[in-house]
């Protein structure tokens, strides 16, 4: 999404939505003409359990303000248990992106099922608000922070080695 | 290797035109890396629109689509299908939801137009890493289950069994017939209910291709297309079925000399002994011992003298137990049907608060000869009514209970008022909200029923109460707005019709959890399109009949329930069926055997090869939800159609700024 240079701040959100339950409430939303925030990019997985961690992280890497996650309710997942590990994994992953700096509600995880497109609406409306509120994640520009921090490091360790060895003879 | 990418993207007539700039989308991603062509197009899905892919395939040499238009679940196979004779691997195609997932839900054009370019974006960006695949067959085993015996799921079994197929009928209910047997006449005709249903009870019994189990409940679903093993529990009736004859004889000689319990089939307006034949057309004929109300099976101490009445026929047995019986089937039809308004939700009608207060479904089993009053139409006190209100949309059209139309009430209420003119003479007065007759002989019926003397009176009744505070037993008043009139009318009567609605079976959950299907927010079943799918589920080879489904009258269920056997026939006749190619697959020289991925999988597709201390995948087995790909620490295992390099790449083009 190409951000407006001068316009306020438009979070990104990347979803990930299972094929059976979200992906289809998703549609069901569109079918009924529900109104939501346009900052959202769906990608659908067959099941949440696919969700591995590292779309999450690639997707905040790569410049997302705000990553969802969309599964079937506990208990009617299309194949049985996916979304059990799902949940197991963003449970995980939410304390690991509490540790990155990533605030809380830029990571969500919710059940919708087929027929709940009006939660489509409402969820997306939700994080809309509560990301944009945060302001923009720019992880990207942190690495690039990070990195010159680290070259930075490098370079000053480099440069005590050279002075040690100097001494040394 | 550089890809020769072609975009379409389409307009959908105005669906997706007037909120997305379509013409601007296709200008851009003719700039993105990889696209040789892009355009734009009134339908693609039309045959002009898939002609294009084809031909543009050939002379632009294209070796990878990208289409920009509605859901993948409505179009993905269209466009996949016109890539494959356009000559190249259907699966070198991606797909562009711009219309549910963009146009229909935003009302910024500038945004709605950025975020198709965006997903348009992320396709080009991931279809280059799809990969050539061919999809998977399975052959469909030719057996049918059928859960629930109303009309629904009786007219599905008799057609496909009269086609030659063998279908498995079960019914949780002592005997088939739902809701129909209940019935007395059918609107608009007025045929008697019976006259045309039991006939088709008894071919369901005689016919060689139909295995009817009553009284049993479907316990356990395996399985997939195709291949459904299911598990039914055939619960004890105590007497033996293929033993009985339906005499009654036992009835008779029940220690119990009148009937003592509350009647289900006549809705507890009669009474029963604990040994019963749910009504005299119930099928099978046999009789039902009902374990929680009769002295043998509770105490363990009677007479017996229904075993004595029953002689050397033998057919009754109180050791009985619940057979198992386990089938496998391709096909299943759900024709588990409704259960009506409970009126009680709405006390202010006085529903089992004041004696003179029915349901409609009560009035039919009074009307009926053979329910509890032989066909007379009597109150509780045994007089005939001379004035009658009958009460539309009761449980229906209402956001205290429900908010949809149960489509059938105006008629049936039409119909009652009708028979109790006829049957008593009464002065009967309709109290409707609008009047709702859309069906083929529909509106003519209303002018018939009109003509005949019906009071119409257009209001929605407010409140109901005694004529007499301390007459409990007397005459009710029924108030309502007269919104043609203006003015509040107060209409005293001897009996009041409440009109209920149609609501989804308490355990429509359960059920639908068991058959791994969807359910509207009300509880009915969903099917997978509204229009184009209207019996198919979002399961493979799992149809919908019947009111199930939603609120229908006769004619419809009937109609779906034919449409349903067609879709299984099709299936069936077909032999096989071609799954989507979304399995899961181990590199071997990638597994380091950790066993990580082996307990991840729902349907134990996952085994270790002991000999080369790798994991192995069986495909047959395997669904293609890809939990274990996300779980294998070393990423050995890989999903068709999924794989981590293509979502990757989906995320990086959703985000990447060209």
């Amino acid at each position: 999404m190409s951000e407006p240079t001068t316009t306020a701040f438009e979070p990104r959100i990347v979803a990930f939505f299972c094929n059976w339950c979200t992906y289809t409430a998703a549609d069901m939303a569109g079918v009924s003409r529900m109104k939501y925030a346009p900052n959202i990019r769906v990608i659908r997985l067959m099941c949440s359990g696919r969700l591995d961690p590292q779309f999450v992280m690639s997707a905040f890497a790569k410049g997302a303000d705000g990553v969802l996650i969309g599964g079937c309710h506990p208990g009617d997942c299309h194949y049985v248990e996916g979304n059990y590990k799902a949940l197991r994994r963003v449970t995980l992953l939410k304390r690991m992106l509490a540790d990155l700096g990533i605030e809380d509600s830029r990571f969500r995880l919710e059940w919708i099922s087929a027929s709940e497109g009006d939660k489509v609406k409402h969820v997306v409306n939700d994080m809309v608000e509560k990301v944009r509120a945060l302001g923009p994640l720019d992880m990207p520009g942190k690495h690039k922070d990070w990195d010159k921090e680290m070259q930075e490091l490098e370079a000053h360790v480099n440069h005590s080695q050279k002075e040690i060895s100097a001494h040394a003879h | 290797m550089k890809h020769r990418i072609g975009v379409y993207v389409c307009h959908c007539g105005t669906n997706i035109a007037s909120m997305v700039d379509v013409k601007a989308a296709a200008e851009y991603a003719a700039t993105l890396p990889g696209v040789v062509l892009a355009r734009d197009y009134k339908y693609m899905c039309s045959d002009p629109g898939q002609e294009l892919i084809k031909h543009d395939i050939k002379d632009h040499k294209l070796d990878r689509i990208v289409v920009a238009a509605c859901s993948p679940l409505l179009h993905e196979h269209t466009f996949r299908n016109a890539t494959a004779q356009g000559g190249i691997n259907p699966y070198f195609f991606q797909m562009v939801n711009v219309r549910e997932h963009d146009a229909w839900v935003h009302t910024d054009r500038a945004a709605a137009t950025q975020k198709a370019k965006d997903l348009i974006r992320a396709a080009v960006h991931r279809v280059p890493f799809n990969k050539p695949l061919e999809k998977k067959t399975v052959p469909i085993k030719p057996d049918v289950l059928i859960v629930g015996a109303g009309i629904a799921g009786i007219h599905a079994a008799l057609t496909l069994a009269n086609a030659g197929k063998k279908v498995y009928l079960v019914e949780r209910e002592p005997t088939i017939g739902g809701h129909m047997a209940k019935f007395d006449k059918t609107f608009p005709t007025l045929d008697c209910a019976a006259c045309i249903l039991t006939p088709k009870m008894s071919t369901v019994k005689m016919h060689p291709n139909i295995t009817m189990w009553t009284y049993s409940d479907v316990t356990k679903v395996d399985g997939f297309v195709g291949n459904y093993k299911v598990t039914v529990r055939r619960n004890p009736r105590y007497v033996i079925e293929n033993l009985c004859v339906g005499c009654s004889e036992c009835i008779e000689a029940c220690v119990f000399k009148e009937g003592k319990f509350p009647d289900e089939f006549n809705l507890g307006l009669g009474k029963r002994k604990p040994v019963y034949l749910p009504f005299p057309q119930a099928t099978p004929l046999v009789a039902v011992i009902d374990p929680d109300t009769c002295l043998q099976l509770k105490t363990g101490k009677c007479k017996k003298t229904c075993v004595e009445a029953c002689g050397d026929r033998k057919a009754i047995d109180f050791e009985q137990e619940a057979e198992i019986k386990e089938i496998e089937v391709g096909t299943i039809i759900l024709s588990t049907g409704f259960k009506v308004f409970d009126a009680k939700r709405i006390p202010y009608y006085g529903y089992g608060t004041y004696p003179g207060v029915y349901t409609s479904l009560d009035v039919e089993r009074l009307v009926n000869a053979s329910g509890p009053t032989g066909g007379e139409l009597v109150l509780r006190n045994g007089q005939k009514p001379k004035s009658v209100a009958i009460v539309h949309c009761v449980g229906s059209r209402d956001e205290n209970t429900n908010k949809y139309c149960s489509r059938v009430c105006c008629m049936y209420s039409l119909k009652l008022a009708h028979l109790v003119k006829e049957r008593t003479g009464a002065e009967v007065y309709n109290f409707y909200i609008d009047m709702r007759t859309p069906g083929k002989s529909f509106e003519e019926f209303y002018s018939k029923v009109s003509g005949e003397g019906v009071h119409m009176i257009r209001g929605k009744v407010a409140d109901v109460f005694l004529e007499n505070a301390a007459d409990k037993n007397g005459r009710l008043v029924v108030q309502a707005e007269d919104t043609l009139l203006n003015i509040i009318r107060k209409v005293p009567v001897d009996m009041v019709v409440l009109g209920v609605g149609l609501e989804a079976q308490p355990d429509a959950n359960e059920v639908r959890r068991q058959f791994n299907i969807s359910c509207s927010n009300e509880g009915w079943f969903l099917e997978r399109h509204p229009k184009l799918a209207p019996v198919n589920t979002f399961t493979d080879g799992i149809f919908l009949a019947g009111c199930c489904q939603g609120p229908k009258d006769i004619p419809d269920t009937v109609a779906q329930a034919g449409a349903a056997a067609a879709e299984a026939l099709a299936l069936i006749d077909a032999g096989s069926i071609e799954l989507e190619p979304n399995t899961a697959f181990v590199v071997d020289t990638e597994c380091s055997g950790c066993k990580t991925c082996i307990p991840m999988c729902p349907y134990t597709a996952i085994s270790r090869n002991e000999e080369k201390k790798i994991a192995v995948i069986n495909e047959a087995l395997c669904k293609g939800c890809g939990t274990c790909v996300a779980a294998c620490p070393s990423g050995a295992i890989k999903q068709n159609l999924f794989d981590d390099e293509e979502v990757f790449e989906e995320i990086n083009g959703v985000l990447t700024n060209v």
